[in-house]
């Protein structure tokens, strides 16, 4: 909420200054979000009148004034079109300094002496733009600096307050809250009846007592609509951030901001009958101010007649029903609407006004008459007109009642963690507005009606400390049992997997969630996904199913910024659609890899070569290698609908796939923007977090044996199927297998290949003799030749 | 050849050997088998048996003369050989090593580590929760019931009415109280999200999320807890200020300042005691426990730490960026 200072301090003034206040509301917990001047800076610059006013001889736009400025008259050329004889106006003297350092200086316009200037709105600094100069009031004192006059040395203040202070969007709300801070007596503005001058009234009837538990309307009738809003309170609503748009909107606003509490006026004329407040029909159609046509449903709260809607209630007018420019007699509405019957529904239908961000965080129920009288008195004053008695219609059972609230001594103390005084507390309560009553370590509590939200004992708690001062409340640190918890040997952390990968030279990425569906499309055709009906943008409109379309997204970024050598991970979930998952999603926790450009960083010495699968199946290896049972995981050739298919490998434990690894598919390499080969990616962390707990094994006291194998085999037999197969025949003397070469070309038929292979045997007992090592040699040759049709190479 | 011509000329070959090759000849050449000295030996036979043991020894004298001189020479002569090795093998030891350049985490991982290394320190577990969320873990167990006003200040992605992006860490809180009993002392890491993109927001960011429930937990606490941590994770003595705020899900709540070097007031956390409510919703009774709660953005942090001023490069990922993060 916006408010000038000075209306604030016009209600209560402590003895501070801008800063001192704003720091203190701030630090009570409404926090000052901005402090605006209301004007620009100048100097110079009086109340002056008009007493010549003539058409310049040699200019159609221009007009000749004098201009008394209290000691003097001066000669004005003026261009503005309300311009006139007897016009009190703002004038910059000769000598003044406008607002961008513009300075005044005595000139001829078109021949025409001018020693000075009458001022606009914008020229100084009190609006964007103006449709010509100011029009002081008659009674403005010819001479006075306008900025004493309009009292200019005021600031707006945009209070950000928080949603349970509804209380505190009204001038008189935040001065009663400064009234608390400073221990200062708060004014009131009057009140008082209005005195009916006429009996009419229209019927009132409340059909939904739980959604509006009082309403209060009065006649008005023979208003002057065309009457001017005064200039004070044009500049108090301005101050406030509101625009004057007429008389009679001017007050209802003017009150809302003042009291805190919204108004309505309506074009008695149109009213049919009397006023209902019910909820409305299914579909029944309004046509609000702003034009906007609406169909209602059966939760809106309306204002009607006896044959129709008028104003969505508390929310908005109804155009049909509003004050225009031909209406002469208003019914003027002040009602209490609960909270829970406006909360949300200004939102179903796009609006939010200054009347719905009211009601629904609560306005005082007990204010409704207030209101009503200040609006009459100041309608009276500014439209003229005749009032009717107030009509009341009300639901007792559903008005709000006072709360009483009890706050116990020792709750108070064990949540704040500190004594503070009984008298002490009281007086804080009591200074809140509280009827306070402290008997048996408790204090009997009675909340005014306009702290609404004012319910429980934490509330009370809340405002003692907040009152006392959150920073005079100790620093001590918590106490708890030292108890241990429970650790798991086999619990490995994700921060252990990117340390292996920051150490083999990635950099962390973090990528958003929700991706651009074309490019997940392209990488997961047909994958179904979880889409945010309103995103931010299209581009980021899908739940990923995989880290990797931001982190190649990332690294066609990083490309066109000339890093060529790109290495990143990211962790985090991807969102699988699975009806059978909590709220029907999978949410799995994954960690991925991107590389592409050269292997090593440039290097004198080191092979310039790009980054190709065994890289990132190196680097796979070595994350697997952190759950000590690297064996558990296969890597198997599969397809991937965005991976190369011929390098593409699928990652399982047992049955379970844990991931790919593979080279992104030549033609999304081409469709995405990539610049070279590119490397990805990616495991289930549920997969790999365990680590496998070593069972030592006595070494044995004997020598190892090394024999070496060359082996041929089809292209299709994988190494993996020779590795395996000679593991699981190759006894309990083979304690250690190596690949140590592949080779294809001279010697060895197309089609085929030889896998060199290193086999280390040993005994726990005993030194294997020559005819041990040939036998498991054998064993392997002949298991070799017949499962996997090998042979020997020669 | 008398002894005395044949050391003469010993001397002299040794001393013109360049190599060790070459002296090894000269060896060859006097001491082999058919050396000069070695001759002379043979020649003792004919020699009388009076005469015999006083030339031999005058041989063998002559012999390890020059043996000594070729041990000598072959010294000296290593010694130089070793000497042009080590000059030939000499390099440029400031050329770059074979090394992998480490990389490194994300500045807001590594601030998130730390957080949670001054946290686990004091027993507080770390726990994680789904970031696609069901309003009543968002919202409702938080009390925040349907159309509370401070929903609509969350910007909310919706899937459905019932199923949003989460918008705080908080529901975390929750999920651990479902099914933990007090005592209780969490942190909960994590993405949130909200519908808002513009220089000081992006729609994703990091939160943590703390909660301690015990009994006689009180607002001192939250206070000295929430000092120690700022302390320590600025390093420095930032002067801290706690400012009376609102969150459905506390009570009282505050908002946690510290003053920039500009002097400017920077919001870093919000936090209160968890409202009655909440624990409510839970199964925990209110009188019983009490508990403080507090949420803190990990951007905002890491930017006052590292002096990063634009929250956009965070999830940009230009390695230019993250690699002054080692």
């Amino acid at each position: 909420m916006k408010f000038s200072e000075s209306w604030l301090r016009e209600w209560v003034n402590p003895a501070n200054s801008s800063d001192e206040l704003t720091h203190q509301i701030t630090m009570a917990g409404l926090e000052v979000d901005g402090v605006d001047a209301v004007a620009g800076e100048f100097t110079n610059v009086v109340v002056g009148e008009v007493i010549e006013c003539s058409q310049h001889p040699d200019a159609d736009k221009l007009q000749v004034t004098k201009v008394n400025v209290g000691d003097e008259v001066v000669d004005i050329v003026c261009g503005a079109k309300n311009c006139r004889l007897g016009l009190k106006v703002a004038v910059a003297k000769v000598g003044a300094v406008l607002p961008g350092n513009f300075k005044i200086k005595k000139a001829k316009l078109r021949g025409q002496p001018s020693h000075g200037m009458l001022c606009s709105e914008s020229e100084l600094g009190m609006a964007e733009s103006a449709d010509g100069i100011i029009e002081l009031p008659a009674d403005a004192p010819v001479g006075v600096d306008i900025r004493e006059y309009l009292t200019l040395d005021d600031v707006t203040i945009d209070v950000d307050l928080t949603s349970n202070r509804g209380d505190c969007l009204g001038i008189r709300g935040l001065a009663r809250e400064v009234g608390v801070l400073n221990n200062l007596e708060v004014n009131e503005v009057n009140c008082d009846a209005v005195a009916p001058a006429i009996d009419d009234a229209l019927p009132i009837e409340i059909s939904a007592g739980e959604a509006c538990s009082r309403y209060l309307g009065r006649v008005i009738k023979g208003i002057n609509v065309n009457a001017t809003t005064p200039l004070w309170m044009v500049e108090k609503l301005r101050r406030c951030g509101v625009r004057a748009i007429d008389p009679v909107v001017d007050v209802t606003n003017y009150v809302l901001l003042e009291l805190g509490h919204p108004m309505h006026a309506f074009d008695l004329a149109k009213i049919d009958g009397g006023i209902n407040v019910r909820f409305a029909k299914a579909e029944e159609p309004l046509t609000l101010l702003d034009g906007q046509q609406v169909k209602l449903n059966e939760k809106t709260l309306v204002i009607a007649d006896h044959h129709k809607p008028l104003a969505m209630a508390g929310i908005f007018g109804g155009e049909d029903s509003g004050v225009s420019t031909e209406t002469q007699d208003i019914l003027l509405e002040s009602a209490f609407f609960a909270p829970l019957a406006i909360l949300g529904k200004a939102r179903q239908y796009g609006l939010h006004t200054d009347a719905s961000h009211r009601y629904e965080r609560g306005v005082d129920p007990e204010l409704q008459f207030a209101a009503m009288e200040r609006a009459t008195a100041l309608l009276l004053e500014i439209v003229g007109g005749q009032a009717g008695p107030v009509v009341e219609a009300k639901s007792e059972q559903h008005l709000p009642k006072p709360a009483k609230v009890t706050l116990r001594r020792a709750k108070l103390d064990s949540r704040i963690g500190i004594h503070i005084e009984t008298d002490k507390v009281t007086e804080i309560l009591t200074r809140l507005g509280f009827t306070v009553d402290y008997a048996n370590e408790q204090w009997a509590v009675e909340v005014p009606a306009y702290r609404f939200d004012i319910s429980i004992e934490e509330d009370l708690t809340e405002e003692i400390a907040r009152v006392y001062g959150y920073n005079n409340i100790p620093n001590v640190a918590p106490e708890a049992k030292l108890t241990m918890r429970q650790h798991q040997e086999a619990a490995l952390n994700i921060a252990q997997f990117k340390d292996v990968l920051v150490n083999r030279g990635y950099q962390e990425a973090i990528t958003y969630s929700f991706v651009d569906p074309k490019i997940q499309d392209q990488l997961f055709p047909g994958h179904e996904v979880l889409t945010l009906p309103h995103p931010i943008s299209s581009e980021m409109s899908v739940m990923r199913v995989s880290l990797w379309p931001g982190l190649l997204q990332s690294v066609v970024y990083n490309q066109n910024r000339q890093q060529n050598r790109v290495r990143l991970f990211e962790t985090g979930l991807r969102f699988i659609p699975d009806a059978d998952a909590e709220n029907g999603v999978r949410q799995e926790a994954m960690l991925a890899g991107v590389i592409t450009g050269l292997r090593s960083g440039e290097h004198w010495q080191l092979e310039k070569a790009a980054v190709d699968f065994f890289d990132a199946k190196g680097d796979v290896e070595a994350l697997l290698a952190l759950t000590a049972d690297r064996h558990a995981y296969e890597f198997k050739a599969a397809e991937h609908s965005a991976l190369h298919p011929g390098q593409t490998a699928a990652i399982y434990r047992g049955d379970t796939l844990v991931g790919y690894v593979g080279t992104v598919h030549p033609e999304l390499e081409r469709k995405l923007g990539l610049n070279g080969r590119t490397l990805v990616f990616e495991l289930c962390q549920s997969e790999i977090l365990s680590l496998t707990i070593p069972v030592a094994e006595e070494i044995s006291k004997f020598p190892a044996n090394r024999r070496d194998i060359a082996v041929i085999v089809k292209d299709e037999v994988s190494a993996n199927s020779v590795l395996q197969l000679i593991e699981k025949v190759g006894t309990n003397h083979l304690v250690g297998l190596e690949l140590f070469d592949v080779y294809q070309g001279k010697g060895i038929e197309p089609g085929y290949k030889s896998l060199a292979i290193a086999l280390t045997l040993q005994d726990k007992e005993r030194t294997l003799e020559e005819k041990d090592i040939n036998n498991v040699v054998q064993i392997v040759v002949q298991a070799l030749t017949t499962e996997l049709d090998a042979s020997l190479r020669d | 050849m008398n002894l005395e011509e044949i050391i003469s000329q010993a001397e002299q070959a040794v001393a013109s050997a360049t190599d060790v090759v070459g002296l090894d000849q000269v060896r060859v050449e006097f001491l082999g088998k058919k050396g000069k000295l070695t001759e002379q030996l043979k020649s003792l036979g004919k020699l009388s048996a009076e005469e015999r043991p006083k030339a031999g020894q005058l041989i063998n004298q002559a012999k390890q003369q020059v043996q000594a001189l070729i041990h000598q020479r072959g010294d000296l002569l290593r010694a130089e050989q070793i000497k042009q090795k080590l000059a030939a093998e000499a390099i440029d030891v400031t050329l770059p090593g074979r090394t992998t350049e480490a990389g490194g985490l994300h500045p807001v991982s590594r601030t998130i580590a730390r957080i949670e290394t001054f946290f686990s320190e004091l027993g507080f577990a770390v726990k994680a929760g789904p970031e696609v969320e069901d309003d009543f873990h968002n919202f409702d167990a938080l009390n925040i019931p349907a159309h509370h006003p401070a929903r609509a200040d969350h910007d909310t992605f919706y899937f459905n009415p019932k199923l949003v992006l989460r918008t705080q860490t908080s529901g975390v809180q929750i999920r651990t109280m479902e099914v933990e009993k007090p005592p209780l002392r969490i942190i909960s890491p994590g993405r949130v999200y909200r519908n808002d993109y513009d220089q000081t927001h992006t729609p994703m960011f990091h939160q943590v999320e703390g909660l301690m429930v015990d009994k006689d937990v009180s607002f001192t606490h939250l206070k000295g807890i929430l000092h120690d941590f700022l302390h320590n994770f600025f390093e420095e003595d930032l002067e801290i200020r706690f400012r009376p705020s609102y969150f459905p899900f506390t009570e009282p709540s505050a908002e946690v300042d510290v003053k920039g070097k500009n002097g400017k007031w920077l919001e870093v956390l919000g936090c209160g005691m968890v409202h009655p409510n909440v624990l409510r919703s839970v199964g925990i009774d209110p009188e019983e426990y009490s508990g403080f709660a507090f949420g803190m953005g990990v951007e905002r942090l890491t930017m006052l730490r590292y002096g990063v001023n634009d929250l956009r490069a965070f999830f940009e990922n230009d390695l230019r960026f993250l690699k002054q993060f080692k």
